[in-house]
């Protein structure tokens, strides 16, 4: 049947239809003539001749339409018919097509910025090359923090050689902050963030340098010549993406690194490993002779060879991990490591899995108010267009002709509103990727891609026909003559209409419903989180990171005192204190045991361990609840001295006082001075852990970090020119470190659980105003139809207030009977959502009481209007009217 | 007069047309719509307004060839002519067609079962 031919003419016809109409109209012309002229010689009158031409020629316009039609590409023609019909009414309509592209911008717009999160945090694969090989390895109890998480290098290098599955091991050094690097050159040395990598951790991704070359394997040895990688945004601010950069030297430190490469602008370091951290450039771990005094600091990342499945890696894993040794100079000491394998994917955004899904199914029931409202709007409009439908159809339109142009209106309407929706998610999500703040992986390499504009046109698509369907069945199904009389003396419209609109409406209010119950359960869990007694007082509490690192204990000592002093001069500052990692940022663990109990692995939790001043407790607000803070002289070299946390208390001396206890502590022994409150160390929503606070002037405790803790009433800001001269004038090649609020680092920690309340309370407030958009529009509706019937009553002497109260009475019923369901469906629904609750039961009574309150209240605003215009009818102007 | 003419069959006008062209040579619209009337015997319902649908259909297929012309009475006229895919498409048409008469002819001749 298909004539290759044939269709290039039609497709070439199509183009041509101009001429071909001129074409055929000519021909007919022509074809008239000779019929009326033979007629004519058959002695015919001019009149009847041409009256009986035209007979034996049948409908001339019909006649033309089947030439298109055997001609051309009709549905085509259709179409841009259609199309063109669509926007001289939707142009004549101005103020309802506004109003329908704004819903569905908003409808649309929500949901492509979701869908882009969505699929880039949990479709996408990770931005590296066969990322479904790319395993990350960590220990099993994962309760002491990084520490618990990470191997020795000997570990790490025994399990490279020992491994058959895999095809390469790396790792990287789990314990560096931002700012670790002071990059000198010109002026003031510049804080910058380094990380130290296996020399294959590159090659294993598989990220190629963009410029130069990867880290060699001489480069990872001891003694070697310092080199380092940048990050390409590091390149482009720092060195304005000077290609001659490579071969060429920077300062780190006081050392010389030569720049062997430059990474591409897709890697990115934090995106995948460390959400929200930007790290500006990576230095070669030295694995051998240097780190295996540094105990457990590297974080395994492993690529399977091909074909091997993760089961299988995790079995080798489960029988080489136990045998793997922690330090090979001291064989005897046992790793006693254990291992679990995640594919990295999982590993980066698995625990996210179920807030995107709760927040994609949230922008889904949004689109479907959309379409729901959209469609009680249409059919508003249809009924008011009813004659101008009738009047085609007795012109000749088929009702599939119609309901065709009925659909094609959707379509158009909604490809507006998915375009407009398009340059709002565009927005959204660009403003998503520059927020440095949330951590959430991979939220930096969010963007509008392909996949996004695929799924923008399809439930553009999808849109159109779902709230474009119901006002065309009706017109469909509607009876032509009873279409032509209605809208004659008030008759309104059936029954059969309202109670459709009535349905819309009820399911409209029962899916805000839904979202605002769910979106209330996540806000209240979220406001029990920000309620959470975090062990320490944020506010009023800023820290900065001091470039400063001496071994000697005796000299630390005197410096920090230094510092300290100078720093509780500052006016304004109430005091001041110094630890070497802050909580809700980096941490580190060791153990702590009664003294005179053996150690057994794993019979205790590894313990959180922080080195501090005397006064730091004071300063980032830790409560003692026991016992003394430390002094300048907890020195001893023999007898060290601890404060714990009151879960280490309560678990190694039960129901005894641990003031004077003796305990082990990195081999040595110490006297524990006091307790203090547990803090939450890692996020609000986690148990605390185990905790012990050494001295810094100790010489058996080293601090790994320096962290300077202010108190004071004044804004942080106020105070860090301040802060920063002291620091200065102490160290002159002190970097220009931030001066951060405590309160960040707590504000960081919940930002996952911030940034999804935020967007499904939006999503819910949107839900709302829709809902009650939906139910202005029926109820407004209902009113000017039943205008003369109101106004027949009130003459009847019905007062005003029983209008009102009628009116009213009708928005209550249609939002009791949506809430019903809504609460219905919410009681089910939310208990998928129970573990993404804190602190709150899915069927928390308070929050659905709260929720349905305000949906109703919302609703009978959304009534009042029409019922107060109702109350205010005229009873002569009504029915004076029509 | 609907029950008295026959409605043609789909595909049947432009084998007509075909024919028509085969048997008279280069003629335009108004000619053959004519020429099947006559040759009908007024038999079959045909509004001479279709016969362009089917003509602009043959002529896209590449079956008859189109040219404006002047008639013997000097008018302005589209005159259409057979192709050679045309001839042939008309001789497979034909036969098919023949086939297929003789088929329903035997069939509709059969006998019913109280007469065998």
């Amino acid at each position: 049947m298909l004539n290759p031919k044939e269709a290039m003419n039609r497709i070439r016809s199509f183009f041509q239809k101009p001429q071909r109409d001129a074409d055929l109209d000519a021909e007919i012309a022509a074809h008239l003539e000779m019929a009326i002229e033979e007629n004519r010689q058959r002695g015919l009158t001019p009149n009847e001749a041409r009256r009986q031409a035209l007979v034996r020629f049948g409908g001339v316009e019909s006649a033309k339409e089947k030439h298109r039609e055997a001609r051309g590409l009709m549905s085509l023609d259709i179409l841009l018919q259609d199309v063109k019909y669509s926007f001289r009414t939707l142009g004549r309509d101005r103020g309802f097509t506004f109003v329908a592209v704004l819903i569905l911008a908003l409808g649309i717009g929500a949901n492509i910025a979701v869908f882009s999160v969505v699929n880039t945090l949990l479709l996408r694969p990770l931005p590296f090359n066969n990322s479904r090989q790319l395993v990350r390895i960590h220990q099993k109890n994962p309760k002491g923090g990084e520490s618990s998480m990470t191997y020795s290098s000997d570990a790490m290098q025994e399990f490279q050689h020992q491994t058959r599955l895999f095809q390469q091991v790396t790792g990287y050094f789990a314990f560096s902050g931002p700012a670790n690097v002071k990059l000198i050159g010109k002026g003031q040395p510049q804080p910058i963030t380094g990380l130290l990598v296996a020399g294959n951790f590159f090659p294993t991704l598989g990220v190629e340098p963009i410029l130069g070359r990867q880290f060699s394997t001489e480069e990872c040895l001891k003694n070697s010549r310092p080199v380092t990688m940048l990050s390409y945004p590091f390149w482009k601010r720092q060195f304005g993406a000077n290609p001659s950069i490579v071969g060429q030297t920077v300062d780190l430190d006081g050392t010389q690194y030569t720049v062997v490469g430059i990474l591409p602008q897709t890697f990115d370091f934090g995106a995948v490993f460390s959400p929200g951290a930007k790290v500006d450039l990576f230095i070669p771990a030295i694995l051998s002779g240097d780190m295996e005094d540094w105990g457990n600091t590297m974080a395994l990342v492993g690529r399977l060879k091909p074909g091997v499945t993760l089961a299988q890696a995790q079995a080798e894993a489960d029988t080489l991990f136990p045998r793997l040794h922690f330090d090979l100079k001291h064989p005897d000491w046992g790793g006693d490591y254990t291992a679990i394998l995640v594919g990295l994917k999982d590993y980066v955004s698995g625990k996210l899995r179920q807030s995107l899904v709760v927040l994609w199914c949230a922008v889904g029931m949004i689109l479907l108010i959309v379409c729901v409202n959209l469609s009680n709007l249409l059919l508003a409009r249809a009924a008011a267009r009813g004659k101008e439908f009738a009047m085609r159809t007795a012109l000749g339109a088929s009702r599939g002709r119609i309901v065709r142009q009925l659909l094609t209106e959707s379509l158009v309407l909604s490809l507006a509103g998915a375009l407009l929706g398009l340059l709002m998610a565009f927005a959204v999500v660009t403003w998503l990727a520059h927020q440095n703040s949330i951590a959430l992986p991979l939220l930096a390499n969010v963007r509008i891609d392909g996949a996004a504009l695929a799924w923008t046109l399809l439930i553009a698509i999808a849109t159109s026909v779902l709230f474009g369907l119901a006002p065309a069945y009706n017109v469909a199904r509607d009876n032509l003559q009873a279409a032509l009389k209605d809208g004659g003396l008030g008759a309104g419209e059936g029954r059969s209409h309202n109670r459709r609109r009535s349905i819309l409406v009820i399911s409209e209010v029962a899916l805000a419903c839904v979202l605002l119950v769910g979106a209330g359960l996540l806000l209240r869990s979220f406001l029990r989180v920000l309620d959470v007694d975090l062990g320490f007082e944020p506010s009023n509490a800023a820290a900065i990171r001091v470039d400063f690192y001496e071994s000697d204990s005796v000299k630390r000592g005197v410096m920090l005192q230094r510092i300290l002093q100078r720093i509780e001069q500052i006016p304004g500052v109430e005091t001041a204190g110094i630890s070497d990692n802050l909580p809700m940022s980096l941490n580190r663990s060791w153990n702590i045991l009664p003294k005179g109990h053996p150690y057994r692995k794993g019979e205790f939790p590894d313990t959180f361990v922080y080195v501090v001043t005397p006064g730091y407790f004071n300063s980032i607000g830790m409560r003692l609840v026991k016992g003394r803070d430390f002094h300048w002289d907890d020195n001893d070299k023999t007898l060290g001295t601890v404060i714990v946390n009151e879960t280490v208390a309560k678990y190694l001396w039960p129901g005894e006082d641990p003031i004077g206890r003796l305990a082990t502590i990195a081999g040595g022994d110490a006297r524990v001075i006091g307790v203090v409150a547990d803090v939450h160390e890692t996020n609000a929503e986690t148990v605390a852990g185990w905790q012990m606070y050494l001295s810094a002037t100790a010489p058996q405790y080293g601090p790994n970090g320096t962290y300077l803790v202010v108190r004071s009433k004044l804004p942080p800001a106020s105070l860090a020119s301040g802060v920063m001269g002291v620091l200065r004038e102490i160290n002159p090649d002190q970097s220009a470190n931030e001066f951060r609020p405590i309160q960040m680092f707590v504000d960081h920690a919940s930002s996952p659980r911030r940034f999804f309340v935020i967007l499904v309370t939006a999503f819910a407030g949107l839900g709302l105003l829709l809902a009650a958009l939906g139910i202005y529009g029926v109820i407004s509706y209902s009113v000017t139809q039943r205008t003369q019937e109101i106004g027949i009553r009130m003459a009847l002497g019905a007062t005003m207030e029983q209008v009102w109260r009628d009116v009213l009475s009708k928005t209550l019923r249609l939002t009791l009977m949506g809430a019903a369901a809504g609460t219905a469906a919410s009681l089910v629904i939310s208990r998928t959502i129970a573990a993404l609750l804190f602190n709150t039961t899915p069927t928390d009574p308070f929050t659905f009481a709260v929720m349905i309150l305000l949906l109703g209240t919302v609703a009978l605003m959304a009534g009042y209007l029409p019922a107060r215009r109702a109350s205010r009818i005229n009873p002569m102007v009504a029915l004076r009217n029509n | 007069m609907g029950e008295s003419k026959l409605d043609l069959l789909q595909g049947t006008l432009d084998l007509m047309v075909l024919q028509t062209l085969a048997a008279m040579g280069a003629l335009h619209g108004y000619g053959i719509a004519r020429r099947i009337e006559q040759i009908s015997g007024d038999e079959i319902l045909l509004n001479q307004g279709t016969i362009y649908a089917s003509l602009v259909r043959l002529q896209q297929r590449g079956w008859i060839g189109a040219e404006w012309g002047t008639s013997d009475n000097n008018r302005k006229a589209k005159y259409y002519s057979l192709t050679e895919g045309g001839r042939k498409q008309l001789a497979k048409d034909a036969a098919y067609w023949l086939r297929l008469s003789n088929v329903m002819g035997r069939v509709l001749s059969m006998p019913k079962e109280a007469e065998l």
